[in-house]
């Protein structure tokens, strides 16, 4: 059973840089941003993330929003497992598949196709089933002859489709994506927009951050407002998004 | 239909963090493709589009080991079917030592992209690293086989003993990654200190120079942990079986570096992700 659970999570960065001091100074004067935390002994830190607690099941789709700074990112690398939170808990049940960043594992001297392998096994899958899926993500991200190209010659764009596509190709059980979308072209993004709605009807766990509400509207079925750290708002997507613009 | 899941604290059963750290070990062990991938693609990141390829690191070896061995074996007035052979296992195997400590430092902090993003074993950094620095080896040691030929050295049986020497250089090889990855991901000044303490201890241990020089094998041979480590390796290819004290010493150092190890990599593995 696929299930993603956060209990009281709360992340706090250390912050070492010796500047540390007028950073907090001009944290403090923004509007937006994580809070920042005094602890006596162990000197300054960010609170990213405080007192998150989040049940997912099969079938869930959340939409993210909140302002720059309210710790989407950071949630999303809790849910990924790449953060193990300062306090509070976390279990994940379900091959996770996180689309954080375009260029993870990619590597520009190689060709799309190796690149495709390399995501695939930064998936934890093994080369055999990446090579079984290689058709059809190369036939998904309809780059053609410019697969066996080095992927140094490729546009943004194109770099998100190859991402994309290796991504979604191997049947992830939970997806999680942060806000990037906005990079492909007209065409992709709307077959990208059907390729997630086939996975959610495949009842697979969609987390997505990000600041484009129509997409969230046509893809999530459940919101999340953050700020500050903090859950402020939970329910239907619908509603969620309306709160959201009119505290905006 | 997701919810927010509050009162039910304690739900969850998180495991200790010695099993995770454990676990962490073995998982990264068991991803054996992706770091054969990362590492070779480092590899071919340094020599892309040239046209030897990685084998310029046999060649570069191969040039340092004519000119020093024709030099140093003046200089020192050894025979040269003795010296070259010497020197070139020294620098070979001192090439994976220094490769890794040097290196190591920086495993985790050149990792941050893949850190932050996923959620993997870190121990897949450091396996990354030694098994480049591995590549690097079996490259090199093309270079010892063509001095070898050249000088008609001829291990024997004894050469063989050279397989367990190399496979606790190994052991060694992945808490000294661990550990200097972990520490330097916390504190930046430790990657420029070992590169400091590396070249230091390449001129201290019998590397271009020979043990014999120093009569009686005094006591500053037998505490220095490079020695053994070398020694371990470098011996039974010359034909001759290593000395008790050596199989000891790095013994000792792969027990000892492997407990301190452990014990931060258990308390402080979950730290890492926030410090690179």
């Amino acid at each position: 059973m696929v299930s993603l659970q956060l209990e009281s999570v709360t992340v706090d960065f250390p912050v070492y840089s010796p500047g540390a001091r007028s950073l907090k100074k001009r944290l403090l004067h923004r509007g937006t941003g994580g809070r920042i935390a005094h602890g006596a002994a162990k000197g300054l830190r960010v609170r990213a993330l405080e007192d998150v607690s989040l049940a997912l099941e099969h079938g869930d789709r959340v939409g993210l929003v909140g302002p720059n700074g309210a710790g989407k990112t950071t949630l999303l690398r809790v849910l990924a497992g790449a953060y193990e939170p300062t306090r509070g808990r976390v279990e994940r049940r379900g091959r996770t598949a996180s689309l954080l960043n375009v260029s993870l594992g990619i590597d520009g001297e190689a060709t799309g196709y190796e690149n495709i392998m390399n995501r695939g096994l930064f998936l934890g899958l093994r080369p055999d089933q990446v090579r079984a899926r290689m058709d059809e993500i190369a036939a998904f991200t309809e780059l053609g002859d410019y697969l066996a190209m080095p992927v140094h010659t490729y546009s943004a764009g194109m770099r998100l489709r190859l991402a994309f596509a290796a991504c979604t190709c191997f049947d992830p059980e939970i997806l999680l994506m942060d806000e990037w979308l906005g990079l492909g072209d007209r065409a992709f993004v709307e077959k990208a927009k059907r390729r997630l709605e086939q996975f959610v009807d495949r009842a697979g766990i969609l987390v997505l951050a990000s600041q484009n509400t129509s997409l969230l509207q046509r893809v999530c079925s459940t919101g999340v407002i953050l700020d500050k750290g903090r859950v402020k708002c939970f329910g239907s997507i619908d509603d969620v998004l309306r709160i959201y613009r009119e505290n905006t | 239909m997701g919810r927010i899941a509050a009162g039910r604290r304690g739900r969850i059963e998180a495991p200790s963090q010695a099993v995770l750290a454990l676990l962490d070990l073995a998982q990264g062990a068991r991803a054996h493709h992706l770091w054969h991938l990362l590492a070779w693609q480092d590899i071919r990141r340094l020599y892309r589009r040239s046209v030897l390829g990685p084998f310029w690191l046999t060649v570069s070896m191969g040039a340092l080991v004519g000119a020093l061995g024709t030099l140093y074996g003046m200089l020192f007035e050894v025979e040269s079917a003795d010296y070259v052979p010497f020197l070139a296992l020294g620098f070979i195997v001192w090439t994976l030592i220094s490769g890794v400590i040097t290196n190591g430092c920086n495993a985790f902090i050149n990792a941050e992209g893949i850190i932050k993003q996923v959620g993997l074993p870190l121990s897949i950094h450091v396996y990354r690293l030694l098994w480049r620095h591995l590549i690097i080896l079996f490259h090199n040691a093309a270079v010892f086989v063509v001095v070898a030929a050249a000088f008609a050295v001829w291990p024997g049986w004894t050469g063989l003993l050279a397989l367990p020497g190399l496979l606790l250089l190994c052991l060694n090889g992945i808490w000294a990654g661990l550990l200097l990855g972990i520490v330097s991901a916390r504190f930046r000044d430790v990657p420029p200190i070992m590169t400091g303490i590396v070249r230091i201890c390449f001129f201290v241990t019998p590397i271009i120079w020979m043990p014999e020089f120093m009569p009686g094998r005094p006591l500053v041979l037998h505490v220095n942990p490079f020695f053994h480590l070398v020694e371990v390796v470098r011996a039974p290819l010359l034909g001759e079986v290593p000395e008790l004290v050596s199989w000891i010493a790095v013994l000792i150092v792969t027990a000892a570096g492997w407990l301190v190890t452990l014990a931060l990599f258990c308390r402080y593995r979950r730290r890492i992700a926030y410090w690179v």
